[in-house]
């Protein structure tokens, strides 16, 4: 019996893909599980937000969050559905460095019927040396499909990729 | 300020260039532009534009804000931000302008609005803090 989650394995790929902005600045899918989702931004001079640092703006990473946000409250809900942003809060501990990937983490620690609570980290290579967290809320906007086949069994992520 | 300011402002930033930025300056108040391109989509079914485009497009506006008021210094940073969706971001032009709460030494609070048809109907919003640099 196939979960969402392995589902989600197989989707989540497509589901960046299909993100024309998400497309645009670069980004990948990295994994998810149960309530997590995890992407990354891997540098780009189109990026930059500071032309002398050649630090990349802080709205790449904003999006970044935004996204692996999304992510992670789909993976929450346990189905696909439409989603939209309803709050997100981002602290920036410092700049990312130049020339380095950036990791989103994001993590759906709670839903309700209509909304998810995230938390997200961005960091590039050091979870412990976060370059932001952030705080969001994402409201489920149309019906939640589940599938016929779903069941609350959640067996771990085939780690590597969508091949079971 | 002069409108070859504003232009130049926005268009240091490849950031900015990515997402179609533009600057308008009307009178003494700044005003920026994002008009609809498709790499800005976040939902392609709705089709809805992308909340961290928004969100960036928001922050960009209060960077672009702050450093018009100091234009030989860098750009501030952002250090804690809070932004709030409010309607679905239409694939139509939108606009952003920024508002300077407090200006501190060192801090500065910014809120930016973003609305679409009407400014009395914004899409999104954001507050947050700015580090400012450091003037020789």
């Amino acid at each position: 019996m196939t979960t969402f989650i392995e589902r989600l394995w197989e989707l989540g790929p497509a589901l960046t893909k299909g993100t024309p902005h998400a497309q645009k600045l670069g980004i990948k899918f990295v994994a998810v599980d149960k309530g997590l989702g995890t992407l990354s931004l891997p540098y780009n001079t189109e990026l930059i937000g500071d032309p002398k640092s050649r630090v990349i703006a802080g709205g790449a990473v904003t999006t970044l969050l935004d996204q692996a946000c999304g992510l992670a409250a789909i993976a929450g809900f346990g189905g696909l559905g439409q989603i939209a942003t309803l709050s997100l809060r981002i602290d920036y501990q410092r700049s990312a460095k130049p020339g380095e990937t950036v990791i989103g983490e994001a993590s759906c620690y709670k839903t309700t019927r209509h909304v998810a609570f995230i938390r997200a980290v961005a960091h590039d290579g050091d979870p412990d040396d976060p370059v932001a967290t952030a705080q969001a809320c994402f409201m489920l906007t149309g019906e939640l499909f589940k599938g016929p086949e779903e069941d609350d069994e959640i067996a771990p992520p085939a780690k590597g990729g969508a091949t079971s | 300020m002069t409108q070859r300011l504003a232009d130049s402002l926005v268009a240091s930033i490849p950031y900015a260039k990515t997402l179609g930025i533009e600057a308008q300056l009307d009178g003494d108040d700044l005003r920026l532009i994002l008009p609809f391109i498709k790499s800005n989509i976040g939902n392609p079914t709705l089709p809805a534009l992308h909340g961290g485009a928004i969100g960036g497009f928001m922050e960009v506006c209060a960077m672009a804000e702050l450093r018009r008021r100091a234009p030989d210094l860098p750009f501030s940073k952002p250090i804690g931000i809070n932004i709030d969706y409010l309607r679905r971001g239409k694939p139509v032009t939108t606009y952003a302008h920024a508002d300077i709460f407090k200006e501190g030494a060192r801090v500065a609070n910014v809120r930016v609005r973003a609305w679409q048809e009407s400014p009395e109907k914004p899409i999104a919003a954001l507050s947050g803090h700015f580090l400012l640099p450091k003037s020789k």
